[in-house]
């Protein structure tokens, strides 16, 4: 599925990804953690394709193809989804409408039909409950006036109509009490397929629990210093990640 | 390269001499003599066959505009306009009698603009579900070509007819509305549009009637430097209802044209007017060159108690706006609405707005205004809300938003209130906002272009203002508005 090798990202003229290796086959759930600081939110932002971030060196390969040449809206098409830490107010566009316009713009870029409208409303109504998402937060403006774990819940609902091949959450815990993270954590597992790969990033082990990962990876300065299976979490947990910050130093 | 600084080099790049209206319909048509003396004035009454009264109205506002000076407060600038240099009046030749008889090549004109001229195609092409029905009373320059569900309107008791000829059948109501409203020597650009006008719409709707479609007028400048000086004038009285549509295009032309249009509203007792306009005349090219000087005169009167008068506008074109359609609220308990979609790119320039003059007892009045700025242009809303000290209970809520995209373009906002009665309310809600790289990164990471995402926050932004226009036109706006900001995104 995915397939990045000795990758290299700045932001300006800070490096921030510095040789970064790492593969996730088809139908696996990866989870990177790391200090503050150490490029794991970079990553997602080079794999999703923002501006800004430049790639000196390195390649992405995404079920065969060079991910790196296609833009943003190339990639979603394509099948890479990013779950944003920070959802992104769109004042004035209902929730439903944007979905739709996504699912579309998905569906043109890949030359298949556009979804009815009888069709897309079934969808969204078959979906939108299990998330917690009322009728009403559809309605409002994308992502305006939700709180945290609304905002959360509503990337969740936008993944699961997209229906992508690779999901990168972005620090999806972060801001949801332990109600509201089930539910994320719900809808994200209902999601797991042996043909849908994901890239869970999180500080903490918590989320881990209940999106039990079959790789942990610990990502430092700009690269993955140690992998291993989902008892590695535990161990961070107790640990800390002080000692991997000597190791790499 | 960041997808805002794309955008700006997009929009950098626009090619507006890619308007898609412009056009030249090529037929023969007859002019006035270049230039404004007394003679133009003269020629144009005489040309339309005007009685007497009309002519010395022309003239009195003829004299009035030689003691008067171009007004410069408004935040545009433009050299110095040569009055001398334009064409006061530009007609067909051969005045058509039915429609079977309408130059061909004007009825392609109107073909490529979309608007089912004969009446068969307005009803196949324009009836939408639900059975509303437009009628469209066709500007072509000077003249109103053609009128379409005339006979129908006649029914209900709706007189819609080119004001020419309004001037002519129904001298009584003219008298008594023309210039009750919009002053002759109101301003510069009125009293010149006084002197000169040449056509332009004119409805009474009477007692009682709620007028069964909705009527349009489609304006469209054509022959190379001439002014288009509409004049329209509509009348609801007591208890009527009237929706109105206006939409303008002009082909592309070099040297600036000029546009002073005066538009009149009058509500009496319980009567209702909504005006919709939407405006994408030629802009300019790429480097500001050409366009439409637009400076336009619209007020509506709120005469009677309880009346209700609406301005929708949808601005998109002109190399110049100055526009400000204004709600007197005299009538008790009346109320005044405008709202306003002001988008500009290139080198436009629009400084737009609204007056609201609360009159009567517990008026009230509601604002809301969009501007959209791209490019190198500069959009201002200028606004006065005033309350008079006999206006009792006066409300007000203005909300002006403006959206940037890009750094080269400006958006200002200048309200102005007075309230000499103390017990008036008045709310003014603004914000400035950009479109931001995180968004449109959002938009792009869900699958959608930069052009599709642009469109999409745009149009959120301008969402509270389609909803006020008709059906019709709303689908046209939000294509229009789509269309105005393609170079902005490639």
């Amino acid at each position: 599925m995915l397939e990045i090798r000795n990758l290299h990202a700045r932001i300006g003229e800070n490096e921030i990804l510095k040789g970064l290796d790492l593969t996730i086959p088809d139908g696996e759930v990866h989870a990177i953690m790391g200090p503050n600081g150490s490029g794991k939110s970079t990553l997602s932002y080079v794999l999703s394709g923002k501006p800004d971030y430049e790639v000196t060196d390195g390649s992405v390969s995404f079920d065969g193809a060079d991910l790196l040449a296609l833009d943003a809206s190339a990639r979603a098409a394509a099948g890479v989804f990013l779950a944003f830490q920070y959802p992104i107010e769109i004042p004035g566009v209902a929730n439903m409408t944007f979905l739709r316009a996504a699912m579309n713009a998905q569906r043109k870029a890949r030359g298949e039909e556009e979804i009815s409208t009888p069709d897309f409303l079934k969808l969204v109504r078959a979906k939108a409950p299990d998330l917690g998402i009322s009728q009403d937060m559809l309605r409002r403006g994308v992502n305006v006036g939700f709180s945290g774990g609304e905002k959360k819940r509503n990337e969740i609902l936008q993944m699961t109509l997209l229906e992508p091949k690779l999901c990168i959450l972005d620090e999806t815990d972060s801001g949801l009490d332990i109600d509201a993270l089930k539910v994320v954590s719900h809808g994200v597992n209902a999601l797991r397929s042996p043909k849908r790969s994901m890239l869970v990033i999180t500080h903490y082990q918590r989320l881990l629990d209940h999106i039990v990962p079959d790789v942990v990876h610990v990502m430092h300065k700009g690269r993955i210093v140690r992998s291993g299976g989902p008892e590695l979490a535990l161990e961070l947990e107790e640990s800390g990640y002080a000692a991997y910050a000597q190791d790499a130093a | 390269m960041p997808a805002v600084q794309e955008t700006v080099e997009r929009v950098r790049a626009i090619d507006v001499d890619q308007y898609k209206y412009g056009f030249v319909t090529d037929i023969e048509s007859e002019k006035a003599p270049k230039g404004l003396s007394e003679d133009t004035v003269r020629y144009i009454s005489a040309r339309k066959n005007e009685p007497e009264w009309m002519l010395e109205w022309r003239l009195d506002a003829y004299r009035r505009w030689l003691t008067m000076e171009e007004p410069t407060w408004a935040r545009v600038s433009y050299p110095r306009i040569d009055f001398q240099d334009y064409y006061y009046y530009s007609a067909p030749k051969a005045a058509p009698k039915s429609i079977d008889e309408i130059d061909p090549e004007i009825l392609k004109t109107y073909e490529k603009l979309g608007i089912p001229l004969r009446e068969r195609d307005a009803l196949l092409g324009i009836q939408r579900e639900g059975g509303s029905k437009v009628a469209v009373d066709a500007v072509f320059d000077s003249v109103s070509v053609a009128t379409t569900f005339k006979e129908e309107l006649a029914k209900a008791g709706v007189i819609f007819m080119p004001i020419s000829e309004a001037i002519r059948e129904h001298p009584e109501l003219v008298k008594k509305y023309l210039g009750s409203v919009v002053p002759v020597s109101d301003n510069f650009y009125a009293t010149l549009n006084s002197a000169v006008f040449s056509d332009g719409s004119f409805v009474y709707v009477p007692k009682g009637v709620r007028c069964p479609m909705e009527l349009s007028t489609y304006f469209r400048i054509n022959e190379r430097n001439t002014g288009q000086f509409e004049r329209t004038l509509i009348i609801a009285d007591e208890g009527a209802y009237v929706s109105y549509l206006e939409g303008c295009t002009a082909p592309q032309r070099d040297e600036n044209q000029l546009h002073a249009a005066v538009v009149e509203l009058v509500a009496l007792k319980d009567a209702e007017i909504k005006y919709s306009t939407v405006q994408n005349w030629y802009p300019g090219d790429k480097d500001g060159k050409g366009g439409i000087y637009n400076f336009v005169t619209k007020r509506g009167d709120c005469r009677g108690d309880n009346s209700k008068i609406s301005w929708t506008q949808v601005e998109t074109g002109s190399a110049i706006t100055w526009k400000y359609p204004s709600c007197i609220l005299r009538g008790d308990n009346s109320q005044g609405e405008f709202y306003s979609i002001a988008i500009s790119n290139g080198h436009q320039q629009v400084d737009s707005g609204t007056k609201m003059i609360h009159l009567g007892k517990n008026t009230s009045s509601r604002i809301i205004s969009k501007g959209i700025a791209a490019g190198h242009s500069d959009n201002t809303y200028r606004g006065l809300v005033s309350a008079h000290r006999k206006a009792t209970g006066a409300r007000n809520f203005t909300n002006c938003d403006s959206l940037l995209i890009g750094d080269l373009c400006g958006a200002h906002t200048v309200p102005y209130m007075e309230a000499k009665n103390a017990s008036a309310q008045f709310e003014h809600e603004a914000t400035t906002s950009k479109i931001s790289e995180d968004q449109l990164f959002y938009c792009l990471q869900r699958g959608l272009s930069q052009e599709e995402a642009v469109a999409l926050i745009v149009n959120g932004f301008v969402r509270d203002v389609l909803q006020q226009l008709p059906m019709e036109f709303a689908v046209e706006a939000q294509k229009l508005i789509a269309v105005s900001l393609e170079g902005s995104v490639g």
